[in-house]
């Protein structure tokens, strides 16, 4: 029976209501007396040196303010990276100054020149195109491979080359694994290309800077998915102003996919510039200006190599990436290719060695940084890529090689440092299997047939880590941050709560799903609960939404703030009842003393918690408020496995999805529907990846694909019915509610199943084509077959 | 978008009196001319709406038997009126852009522009019409003079379109996945005497007629009359979304199925 409310229950998304009646208050949506509007004078080439940046004419433009270069930066902090990897001969990697405005060059189209704060957003751009700017082109460094060759030109001058770092994972097991390559009876290699990609929220980004003169305060209104983080980078790194002294304010936020993690120049921008100004200062982005200043996704190219044992066992695998950084580092960019993508090479499978090599590149394009995924969906593809070529070169089924080599005892170590906790991959198959009726595939292939049509059957599991992350490792590992979360639960004198969560909500449902499980705690209604996120004023220090990391750690707080709260309440109820605290049980919000027939209600224990006149008052406090910040001990680690069926037209190489399956292991699942839309939403990103996204620069570092009149985002009419399941659980072992995270499963574990699935049909049509690189758009998939 | 004089007269003398003025530009659906206004690659001084001209507005049919859509009908319009009397005119219409671009986008507009991966041009090269303007009456062979290039003066006014009505007619656009105007568009007509083939979205020079395909379909009306022809992938566009060989092959196919679909 399902449940209809608490954990498990499928309660309506209560946000939407002010979502689908247009009664959010997005950062756009926030106007503040007296505010002046900034525009961004942006480098329209790739790299140049900025000679001479004129603002005379412009100065005196009506409606300007004041406009701001680079030089007004000179005394201020760059934009600082998150984390520092060091490379393979234990070398920290080549950290490049990211000035707020371009200093001596610029980097990439979109770099920001000039900032012309006005009356008007109009007189703003006016005035920036009256900016007289004398640069003088360089060449653009924009083929990873050319970037580090000797004599490249480079990115940044004070730099040794564009090499970002060169890492070696596991660095110790690289003779190992050449040796085992040595002896296999069998080796795959596949080369291929996991393309750049634009995340594309639905709500560009925004930013307003405030300034009190009176207290010395400084607010940023912003577009963030870790408000706190933004707090700590922008107050410590860039303008020196103290916590206390610094508010930023992410209210709602209309989607991140990972590009509203980062601090961005503009951010500091507006907080300095209001200043400054002692006025308040909003930025705007345009859709035109987040493809050239949102942090891209994604964009390694990639060799990787598997050795299998005559019996089709894996026995090693070695894998050789390029990581494109873009121009400068964002926050987290180089934990991307190396932390979230090396440690999860193993995948599902149990093979003994693996050397993963990543080469970070400096290139005169946009910043690359985390995109849903992050990391894990790189893994992912090259990974299972490689096991289907591998399966047709062997003659072998897909699905038997790959359920051969299955890790099958938890808890596993990998050979690339993570421990996967639990997990059933055996499940997760069988339960696709069933999904996809994959007995019937022939009689649907002659059907395809008779309409001229290829059909092809692709496969694939995948792993990855979230719930991210334990703090203490993250740190061994080059984390400049924590990576626990805090909840402050506060119980209302009539029984009401408000949980104020370092979580952010931009579209996941955390308005709904964190009261399910308070609720279900109490035994209360969800009605009772209400939660507060994204402001750094009201919510204790969070690091923030992303890596699936809301429930597994945001709401591993939740529950142990709660927990205390109960304990607390307890206490007080045995005191009411005149019982002894180890007897007080709580069940469907009344507390009882076992074996007895007293009882108090909830309420009432509220209600003596802050009109404490019989109370135990030299024993505990008055109030009921509790926070708890929780670290978690490991990563948690969904799995699943994914499979898609395509009809290709073989005329115009066109390819249309028939049925896409999801059998994922989520752990415990607290909101079924939320869950499934999270599937939905991420096999929607992973099949537009797969068919029909892509950034792509030419060799002058202009970004052909900078609108949607080229950047091709998928719609609803480019999918079919998603078929979904999470019913193969297998609780995580160590957070308290035994769940692993859904957000990124989708666009983690779809590309590979997608392009198994045309490959195979290429090849059921006599091609002899063993991969295309993505998106797979109708003109690469016939030039593919047409040679 | 810079600042703009707004104009919107209820004739074509005063449409024309109105664009003498310095730097003066029609506005139709404003579909394409906003977003480039909005992106400053367009600044008149004077914007004349031509939303306002009633003689401008709506389909009928002539003494000739041809439909005639005045210059300012919306392309949904033109799909509503043309369901039963042109289809493959109505259907080519009703699935250009999205509901908001076919209730403000015009024909004259989508003409003047000349778009080479736009649709009407293939309907209007392929069907014979004739364009009407506020000083003459231009064949379709005489009008489209290649990319965002026809044979318009300054400030002439489309008014009208005049559409020869096929025996059988089909028109098939193969979407770019991220405009979704044709990659390749093709649209088939066949007359009593003759057949036309029209090409949007292939060619460098715009849209064109595929004549020794009319020639052969002209003797026989059948996708395999098209087999044994093939196109020169030379001076065929080659961009993000697919070869010059690729809209080559584009052209054959979608012309097989254009005519199988007739
Ligand atoms: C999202 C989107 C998708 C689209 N998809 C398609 C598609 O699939 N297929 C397709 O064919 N098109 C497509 N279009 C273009 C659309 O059809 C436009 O409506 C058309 O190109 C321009 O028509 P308009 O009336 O909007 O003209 P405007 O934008 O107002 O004007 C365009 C140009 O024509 C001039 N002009 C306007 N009216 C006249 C006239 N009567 N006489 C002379 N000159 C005139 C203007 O001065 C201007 O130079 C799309 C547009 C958008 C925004």
């Amino acid at each position: 029976m399902p449940k209809d409310s608490g954990i498990g229950a499928s309660s309506k998304r209560r946000e939407d209501v002010r979502f689908l009646t247009g009664t959010g208050n997005y950062t756009d949506d926030i106007n503040l007396n007296g505010q002046a509007y900034v525009h961004f004078l942006r480098s329209d080439v790739a790299h140049g040196r900025l000679n001479k940046v004129d603002t005379s004419v412009a100065a005196e433009m009506p409606g300007v303010v004041r406009i701001f270069t680079g030089a007004d930066f000179e005394g201020v902090g760059g934009l600082p990276c998150g984390w520092q990897v060091t490379d393979k001969h234990g070398n920290p990697m080549q950290e490049p100054a990211h000035p707020v405005l371009a200093q001596g060059k610029v980097r990439h189209v979109g770099d920001p020149i000039a900032a012309v704060v006005a009356e008007t957003a109009a007189q703003a751009r006016n005035a920036a195109e009256a900016i007289e700017l004398d640069i003088e082109e360089l060449p653009a460094v924009i083929d990873m491979k050319e970037a580090v060759k000797e004599g490249a030109t480079k990115v940044h001058d004070d730099l040794e080359s564009n090499l970002c770092y060169d890492w070696g994972f596991v660095e110790e097991n690289k003779a190992a694994v050449d040796e085992a390559f040595e002896k296999a009876a069998h080796v795959t290699t596949l080369e291929l290309v996991n393309q750049r990609l634009v995340a594309n929220p639905m709500e560009p980004r925004v930013a307003v800077g405030d300034y009190n003169r009176a207290t010395g305060d400084s607010t940023l209104y912003t577009t963030s998915q870790n408000p706190h983080v933004i707090r700590l980078l922008m107050g410590a790194f860039v303008l020196g102003i103290p916590e206390h002294k610094l508010r930023v304010v992410a209210p709602d936020v209309g989607g991140g996919f990972g590009s509203k993690i980062f601090h961005y120049a503009e951010e500091a921008f507006c907080t300095f510039a209001a200043k400054a100004l002692a006025r308040p200062v909003k930025w705007t982005s345009s859709r035109s200006e987040a493809f050239i200043s949102d942090a891209h996704g994604r964009d390694h190219v990639t060799k990787i190599e598997l050795a299998l044992d005559a019996d089709n066992n894996f026995t090693a695998l070695r894998t050789d990436t390029y990581a494109n950084m873009g121009a400068y580092l964002s926050t987290f960019a180089p934990s991307v290719p190396t932390w979230l993508h090396g440690t999860l090479m193993a995948g599902n499978y149990k093979t003994p060695l693996i050397y993963v090599n990543v080469k970070a590149v400096f290139t005169n394009t946009v910043a690359v940084d985390a995109y849903r995924g992050a990391g894990r969906p790189e893994a992912t593809y090259q990974l299972e890529r490689v096991i289907d070529k591998a399966a047709r070169e062997l003659g072998v089924d897909p699905v038997d090689l790959r359920r051969q080599n299955f890790i099958t005892e938890f808890p596993y170590a990998t050979p690339v440092a993570v421990e996967y906790d639990t997990g059933d991959y055996n499940a997760t198959m069988d339960r696709l299997l069933e999904m996809v009726d994959r007995d019937g595939f022939e009689a649907r292939a002659a059907e395809s047939a008779k309409s001229g049509k290829l059909r092809g059957f692709g496969v694939n599991t995948y792993i990855e880590a979230c719930g991210i992350a334990p703090s203490a490792l993250v740190g061994q590992l080059g984390a400049r941050a924590g990576l626990y979360e805090s909840a402050t639960v506060r119980v209302n004198a009539t029984g009401g709560l408000v949980v104020m969560t370092g979580s952010h909500s931009h579209g996941q449902g955390h308005e709904t799903a964190f009261p399910q499980v308070v609720a279900d705690m109490i035994g209360i209604s969800e009605d009772m609960v209400e939660i507060v996120h994204g402001d750094t004023a009201n919510t204790p220090m969070g690091m923030g939404t992303y890596g699936s990391r809301s429930l597994a750690v945001g709401g591993s707080a939740i529950v142990r703030a709660t927990e205390k709260i109960i304990n607390k309440a307890k206490k007080i109820a045995a005191h009411l009842m005149e019982a002894s605290e180890g007897d007080i049980e709580l069940k469907d919000g009344q507390f009882t003393v076992a074996g007895t027939d007293k009882s108090v209600a909830w309420g009432d224990v509220t209600l003596a918690a802050y009109v404490p006149h019989n109370y135990p008052l030299e024993e505990i406090e008055p109030g009921l408020e509790e926070t708890a910040f929780y670290d978690p001990a490991n990563f948690t680690y969904p799995a699943g496995a994914y499979a898609c069926e395509v009809e290709v037209d073989p005329d115009t190489g066109k390819v249309t999805i028939c049925s896409f399956a999801a059998a994922d292991d989520f752990g415990n699942v607290v909101n079924p529907m939320i869950v499934e839309g999270q599937v939905h939403g991420g096999l929607a990103q992973g099949i537009g990846q797969a068919l029909l996204e892509g950034a792509v620069y030419d060799e002058n570092g202009q970004l052909l694909s900078a609108s949607y009149m080229d950047y091709a985002m998928p719609r609803a009419d480019d999918l079919p019915s998603f078929q979904v399941d999470h019913s193969c659980a297998t609780p995580c072992t160590h957070n308290p509610l035994g769940v692993k995270g859904c957000g990124e499963a989708g666009a983690i574990g779809s590309p590979p199943a997608v392009v198994n699935a045309v490959v195979d049909a290429l090849q059921r049509g006599g091609h002899n084509v063993t991969h295309i690189d993505m998106p797979l758009s109708p003109g690469r998939v016939w030039q593919a077959m047409n040679g | 978008m810079y600042e703009f004089e707004f104009k919107r007269p209820g004739t074509i003398a005063d449409a024309v009196a109105a664009l003498g003025a310095e730097e003066a530009q029609m506005l139709g659906g404003g579909q394409t001319l906003l977003p480039t206004m909005k992106q400053r690659l367009a600044a008149p001084a004077v914007l004349v709406s031509l939303g306002g001209i009633a003689e401008m507005q709506g389909v009928c049919t002539d003494d000739a038997g041809r439909i005639c859509v005045g210059g300012g009908t919306t392309h949904a319009a033109v799909a509503a009126a043309t369901a039963e009397s042109y289809p493959a005119l109505s259907h080519l219409a009703g699935h250009i852009g999205d509901p908001a671009v076919r209730n403000r986008g015009t024909i004259g507009g989508s003409l003047a522009n000349n778009d080479p991966a736009a649709c009407y041009p293939a309907a209007v090269l392929a069907s014979g019409a004739n364009v009407v303007t506020n000083t003459r009456e231009i064949a379709a062979d005489d009008f489209f003079e290649g990319m965002f290039t026809t044979a318009l003066n300054d400030g002439e006014i489309i008014t009208e379109v005049k559409f020869p009505v096929p025996v059988a007619a089909n028109y098939q656009k193969f979407l770019q996945p991220a405009s979704r105007f044709a990659l390749t568009g093709v649209f088939v007509a066949k007359f009593a005497g003759a057949v036309r083939v029209a090409v949007t979205g292939a060619s460098e020079d715009g849209v064109f007629r595929w004549s020794e395909a009319e020639a052969a379909l002209s003797g026989n009306f059948s996708p395999e009359a098209v087999d044994g022809l093939s196109v020169s992938a030379d001076g065929m566009i080659a961009d993000l979304h697919g070869s010059a060989a690729y809209r080559a092959n584009l052209v054959k196919v979608l012309t097989k199925r254009a005519v199988a679909a007739c």
